[in-house]
């Protein structure tokens, strides 16, 4: 176990067990929550773990901000839905266009890494933000390659759809897409783990060094630049993949989905309210993110429609107004718990 | 006999054209591009009409990012909420011209500049009192931290955001431009739209008054040398927040004043407009080299050149021109046009 975390045990009782509660529910989600709007989220849930933790792994270790993100995300999404149409159905081209995914989103990230880090660390996160809406804009235009803005939909192997029907274990129903989850979980847990690995390898330690005093890790002889390159590639390398798992999730990709700014917004507060620099803190904030996200809306719309006869209020606690409060809750929790949830549970200051 | 000192004779080498001009290239990267434009495009007159468009954005670029360049360079605070601004600048400015519409709508170029006029007045006040409440209660805690000061920003922007489709409601609002103001003149064969020459107007005026300030001015003195070195002025007695707060909220004003003039020229608002220009502002005063008003001008002006003689030439560049006009440059020059020395 203790070889599985690569050595880095949550230390901490609650934490651990939160731990466990999570990945126990994501791993028997079909057979505890049936039901497809539950697999639906947990499945969520599974993806953008992974894709949070790969940006923790430039924000929260490399202390580098980027807001293209979301882009690697839908590169490996857009990989793997722009293979099919081309090659049509199969295990093969599955695979062919994750990996395609993976490779372009890798060469990208060293392109733009190289041109804004070496300069000053300040650069990458506005030469990201301007790349990042360019491909946007230019996803939803170039509709003969990418769909446009009605994205594509996705034929994958029939095995993993609905369609397949397995027969019945502990009277939930097995079907293609009881498969397609397991094939999710399992590649999110495997990808979790492997940059859990990296972490807490010697690279991890000398990225954390980094962070903290930039100048001096060069003085002890660490090329900085050499080495936030290759985290910026790193991340965005699981990020396309955790894009290829969500595209063969939904059968779908569409620009709103993967490459809107708004999921880039969401992934910046799973990181913050989880916990900047720990891999558990994508864990622990993508689900509490994730599960308030549905929770809150209700929870505003009862709020409004329960302040109707007042002036104002009713405006601000509109559903269609929850990413105000997310502001604030953001803005918030950066202040007073920078280093989120678990660096709380952890007793890190 | 003693031996004679080996002959020493030093030689002197003379700079050469080359390198006395560096310095100066970037000053006429403008001029270049216009030439450049004038035999890329073939008819003399579509090449004026996009020429002065491609100005009249630059100059409302410039207005907008000069507020954050300097802001950057005084205090070292990375603003990714300026954006906001502007929005909130488009918003009040298209609120007031509305509601002077017998201002606006009267054939009289008097009025309609009056009302323009008060709008854009309008519209730096509330930007300027957002900006004083946007650095006491969002920036400020932050001073110090990059990373913290994106994110916190960045939070701020989601905030005022909202905070716009709240006041204003979701939809966008189309705002005519007054009588007077409308369509173009021709000259030399070319329709020139009057309202671009008037942004091409006030931009210029804009840049001078920036320029007269910080050069001749006591407060420009302390601002340039706070960019230089802030705890050298500190030391010498002057409080170097208060003049960074009154950086703030000029910058906010004139983010302000370029909303407003955005709006008109778009003749369309939408909450998130700020956010889409702020993508252009972004690339402007990284390629003009962060802190520098200079550098900010020339950015401004290339990108606005670039961008329309782009979407002239081969429509689907457009897109990409700028993001390879900002790569172009940060190969030449990696810290920008005009880089801004400072002392640590």
């Amino acid at each position: 176990m203790n070889r599985l975390l690569s050595g880095d045990t949550p230390k901490s009782i609650v934490l651990s067990v939160l731990l466990a509660v999570i990945v126990i529910a994501l791993a028997f989600a079909p057979f505890l929550f049936p039901g497809s709007r539950s697999l639906e989220t947990a499945a969520r849930i599974c993806i953008f773990i992974v894709l949070v933790a790969s940006y923790d792994l430039l924000l929260g270790y490399g202390g580098i901000v980027s807001f293209a993100h979301t882009m690697f995300f839908g590169i490996g999404a857009y990989g793997v839905a722009i293979t099919i149409d081309r090659l049509g159905t199969g295990y093969g081209a599955l695979a062919l266009g994750a990996l395609i995914g993976l490779a372009v989103s890798g060469v990208i990230a060293l392109l733009i890494a190289l041109l804004s880090l070496r300069v000053r660390a300040i650069f990458f996160a506005m030469i990201t933000l301007a790349i990042a809406s360019a491909v946007a804009v230019l996803v939803s235009q170039l509709s003969g390659f990418t769909g446009g803005e009605d994205g594509m939909n996705i034929r994958i192997p029939r095995e993993l759809t609905p369609a397949n029907r397995l027969g019945e274990v502990f009277g939930t129903r097995i079907t293609g897409k009881t498969l397609n989850y397991y094939l999710v979980f399992g590649g999110s847990l495997f990808l979790f783990l492997v940059m859990l690995r990296i972490v807490n390898s010697p690279f991890g330690r000398v990225l954390q060094s980094i962070r903290e005093n930039a100048f001096r890790a060069e003085a002890i002889g660490y090329r900085v630049v050499y080495y936030r390159a290759l985290a910026t590639c790193l991340s965005a390398m699981v990020a396309a993949l955790a894009g290829s798992l969500f595209a063969i999730w939904l059968r779908y990709v569409g620009p709103a989905t993967t490459l809107g700014m708004e999921i880039m917004l969401d992934i910046l507060l799973m990181v913050v309210i989880g916990g900047m620099g720990t891999m558990y803190g994508a864990v622990v904030g993508t689900a509490i993110f994730v599960l308030a996200q549905n929770y809150l809306k209700e929870l505003m719309g009862g709020l409004s429609e329960a302040t109707a006869s007042l002036p104002v209020l009713p405006e601000l606690l509109s559903p269609d107004r929850w990413l105000l409060w997310l502001g604030v809750l953001f803005i918030l929790s950066v202040y007073f718990f920078p280093t989120g949830i678990v660096g709380r549970l952890r007793g890190t200051r | 006999m003693s031996e004679s000192a080996p002959t020493h004779a030093p030689k002197m080498a003379t700079l050469s054209l080359s390198d006395r001009l560096k310095p100066w290239l970037p000053l006429l990267l403008v001029p270049a591009l216009i030439v450049l434009g004038y035999f890329a495009i073939d008819s003399t007159s579509s090449w004026l009409t996009l020429t002065v468009s491609g100005l009249a954005m630059g100059m409302m670029i410039f207005v907008i990012a000069s507020g954050m360049t300097l802001v950057f360079g005084l205090m070292d605070v990375i603003n990714f909420g300026h954006g906001a601004f502007i929005s909130f600048g488009a918003f009040v400015g298209t609120s007031v011209l509305l509601a002077l519409g017998t201002m606006t709508g009267a054939p009289s170029l008097m009025l309609n500049l009056l009302a323009i006029a008060a709008a854009v007045l309008a519209a730096m006040i509330v930007t300027g009192v957002m900006g004083l409440a946007f650095e006491r209660v969002i920036v400020r805690p932050v001073y110090g931290s990059h990373l913290k000061q994106i994110l916190v920003t960045m939070g701020g922007l989601i905030v005022a955001e909202q905070l716009i489709y709240v006041i204003w409601g979701g939809h966008e609002i189309v705002i005519a431009r007054p009588e007077t103001l409308k369509g173009a003149i021709t000259f030399a064969g070319a329709a020139l739209e009057k309202y671009r020459l008037l942004a091409v107007g006030v931009g210029l005026v804009v840049f001078l008054a920036l320029r007269a300030v910080m050069r001749r001015t006591k407060i420009g003195l302390i601002v340039r040398a706070g960019v230089e070195n802030p705890e050298m002025v500190q030391a010498l007695g002057y409080n170097i927040t208060r003049v960074f707060v009154g950086v703030f909220i000029a910058g906010s004003a004139l983010a302000g004043l370029g909303g407003v003039m955005w709006a008109l020229y778009q003749e369309i608002i939408t909450a998130h407009m700020g956010n889409e220009i702020m993508i252009l502002v972004f690339i402007v005063v990284i390629i003009g080299g962060l802190g520098s008003v200079e550098g900010c001008f020339i950015g401004a002006l290339t990108v606005g050149l670039v961008q329309n003689y782009a979407a002239f030439l081969e429509p689907k560049l457009a897109l990409i021109s700028n993001i390879a006009l900002m790569v172009a440059i940060l190969m030449w020059r990696p810290m920008g046009m005009v880089p801004v020395i400072k002392a640590k």
